[in-house]
């Protein structure tokens, strides 16, 4: 079982090219889920220069609002710019690629694709 | 059983048809369509209820941003900065962009919720708006997910007792667009936009109120610098005072017609005439008066602006800008087709209920005919009437009658039947002047004169002068004048005919007395001379005596003894 205080996975460098941050409200089964299946996918395909925050709305509502959340789970893609919000349980794998911008659902943007994925 | 609760939005005039204000602790769908006033109400609901009833609330925007709102507010005289810094209000505005959200997964709203629930409970707010709420299904693309949170949310108001508004776009079919009247069960008001013959007019009508009685017509709202009015005006009876007491007209001749009194206190007075026949005049009188006795007065012009009033009666001798510098008179000025009747109505109530005056006076009621139909017209001035019959306020009405066409003695707005008082101005022509004529058609409950009056406007004021009726016929101005010459010489010729005649019975009574006298200086002088005669033979009758007597004793007769009685023996008489 993965504790969603794992906070910072992956890399501790400071020049980590992704900063991503998920929203949940409680360790529900879905924060849960959405937890996991997010760092399975930084981890194949962003691996080393990423970052992920977790917070809890539970214990800070404030923060609801700085980032216009509603539904949950939702993750932040704070960096790169711009921002890009992906809501659900990140179960949906292709989806969260293309959210994130890491992969174009269109295959003649693959070019495009293969320099963004150069990390690999 | 416990009578439902309700929440008093502080708005004037929905409490009322709402008897009492909105659901405590549910949720009601204020509904319509675009630029109705959703977002006034639902905002002005807050803000009453943060500065009259000390209850905080929250206000979740969907659309405008809270800078924007703010904006937008002040104009309205609602500072929210303040409202905010107070701690008695929180916009929340809450930002969709579907382009900007990917959904990979399941998902529920529980963001929204727990936004909504901090703010509620950080504020400890007791009103909730969300402005408005479909926007979410812009948002999000599953719908099964978002009606099943929709669900929760409204039951998650409730469980937090929150009083709440959430506003609606209207739909084709449906109420609002997306059916949120599915999920606001216990109170739903429909706004309402009209436009009819280029005028709007802005209606509310609550569709449904469970559990509670409340008015079902659809009701005028105004929406001003002071926010939201609603009138519930369509509700008045016959039941008004009626008082005794009578007011001067301004004008002491007309008092004089109306039963030397003037009109009644509370009644309605009808002015009609064509074009130039002096009814503003009159009616500026009657608002001189008033404010002179220190009442106020309220002037609904739809004709002429402030100034223009003010310089024209000016030149009758009437100063009416001393009494707008008092306070004691008030101008409402606008042109009657600016909005439409009903607006017109809630903009009169408006005015009288802030002003409060003792008169009004509407100058004139046949341009609102312009605003609607003149069925309108009527329904909206016999509104308008009984609403001043109740506050017992008099009303004095002009109305201009076309000069073509058909009898003066009829209004433009058929309404003569509503008023208590009706004068009718009228110009007589002749002679190639024009001159102005005032009857009484009627006045309820007092003796009034029947006759015309010329009507003349001079530096001093309006002035009433009798007319000339004669063999001439109806005469007035210069023919007048000229008859009134001509009956005055023939009254001089008149006066020394008869002088001649009594100076002719003195002659003739002197000359009488005079052979009187000679007559009786006459008579006397006869007496005179009879009398003498009379003596004479009296005295020659003694001496005849005397001398028989002497004869006797000379030839020694018999002794006579009464020597004065000699005609004994010859008869009684002498």
């Amino acid at each position: 079982m993965i504790s969603l205080d794992d906070v910072d996975d992956g890399t501790e460098s400071p020049e980590a090219k992704w900063l991503l941050r998920l929203y949940v409200a409680g360790q529900t089964s879905r924060s849960l889920s959405a937890f996991a299946n997010l760092k399975k996918i930084c981890e194949e395909h962003l691996h080393g220069s990423y970052q992920i925050e977790v917070i809890d709305l539970l214990i800070n509502p404030t923060l609801a609002k700085d980032d216009q959340i509603l539904a949950l789970p939702t993750l932040v893609r704070k960096l790169p710019a711009p921002v890009k919000k992906i809501i659900g349980d990140l179960s949906n794998t292709e989806r969260v690629l293309v959210g994130l911008d890491i992969r174009s659902l269109r295959p003649e943007n693959a070019l495009r694709n293969d320099d963004v994925s150069g990390h690999r | 059983m416990q009578n439902l609760l309700k929440t008093s939005t502080g708005i004037k005039g929905l409490d009322e048809i709402t008897h009492g204000g909105l659901p405590q602790g549910r949720a009601t769908l204020i509904c319509g369509s675009t630029g109705c006033g959703k977002t006034l109400l639902a905002m002005e609901f807050l803000v009453r209820g943060a500065t009259q009833f000390n209850e905080p609330g929250v206000f979740m925007c969907f659309e405008e941003k809270s800078e924007e709102l703010q904006q937008n507010f002040l104009s309205l005289g609602f500072d929210l900065n303040e409202l905010v810094e107070k701690n008695l209000l929180t916009i929340d505005h809450v930002h969709l962009e579907p382009s900007e959200i990917e959904e990979a997964g399941e998902y529920d709203l529980e963001g929204l919720l727990i936004r909504l629930g901090y703010a509620i409970d950080s504020l400890g707010a007791k009103r909730v708006v969300l402005d408005t709420i479909e926007a979410l299904f812009s948002g999000f693309s599953n719908e099964n997910i978002l009606r099943s949170e929709l669900r929760r949310l409204f039951r998650f108001l409730k469980d937090k007792g929150v009083t709440a508004i959430v506003t609606g776009e209207q739909g084709e079919r449906a109420f609002t667009r997306f059916g949120l009247e599915e999920y606001v069960a216990d109170c739903v008001i429909f706004l309402n936009h009209t436009v009819y013959q280029q005028i709007a007019t802005r209606r509310m009508r609550i569709v449904k109120y469970r559990g509670s009685a409340h008015g079902t017509n659809e009701y005028p709202f105004l929406i001003d610098q002071q926010g939201f009015s609603v009138m519930p005006i369509s509700s008045l009876g016959l039941d008004h005072p009626a008082s005794i007491e009578r007011i001067p007209t301004g004008v002491p001749r007309l008092d004089t017609m109306l039963g030397s009194q003037g009109y009644y206190r509370g009644s309605s007075i009808l002015i009609t005439g064509t074009a130039g026949t002096g009814k503003s005049s009159l009616a500026a009188h009657f608002v001189n008066a008033a404010c002179a006795r220190g009442e106020r007065c309220l002037y609904f012009a739809f004709e002429e602006s402030q100034n223009q009033i003010i310089r024209n009666m000016h030149s009758i001798g009437i100063d009416l800008g001393q009494w707008v510098e008092l306070g004691l008179l008030q101008f409402q000025n606008a042109r009657a087709t600016l909005y439409g009747l009903e607006m017109h109505l809630v903009v009169m109530h408006k005015a009288i209920d802030q002003f409060k005056p003792d008169c009004v006076v509407i100058d004139p009621i046949s341009n609102l005919v312009a605003a609607a139909s003149e069925i309108e017209a009527k329904s909206m001035l016999s509104r308008m009437i009984d609403y001043l019959k109740m506050k017992q306020i008099t009303a004095l009405c002009t109305d201009l009658t076309s000069t073509s066409g058909s009898s003066l003695e009829r209004t433009e707005v058929n309404v003569s039947s509503l008023m208590d008082s009706w004068l009718l101005l009228q110009v007589l022509e002749g002679n190639g002047e024009r001159n102005r004529g005032l009857y009484i058609l009627k006045s309820r409950g007092m003796a009034h004169s029947n006759q015309v009056r010329e009507f003349i406007l001079s530096d001093e004021g309006i002035q009433l002068r009798d007319v000339y009726i004669g063999l001439g016929g109806v005469l007035t101005g210069s023919a007048r004048d000229n008859q009134k010459a001509k009956d005055q010489a023939e009254s001089l010729d008149c006066q020394q005919q008869i002088e001649l005649r009594q100076r002719e019975i003195e002659r003739k009574k002197m000359a009488i007395e005079a052979q009187i006298l000679a007559l009786n200086t006459q008579f006397e002088a006869e007496k005179d001379d009879l009398i003498r005669l009379i003596n004479k033979e009296k005295q020659r009758n003694d001496t005849l005596i005397m001398d028989r007597l002497t004869m006797a004793k000379l030839k020694q007769a018999d002794k006579i003894s009464d020597p004065l009685s000699p005609l004994k023996n010859t008869g009684r008489g002498f």
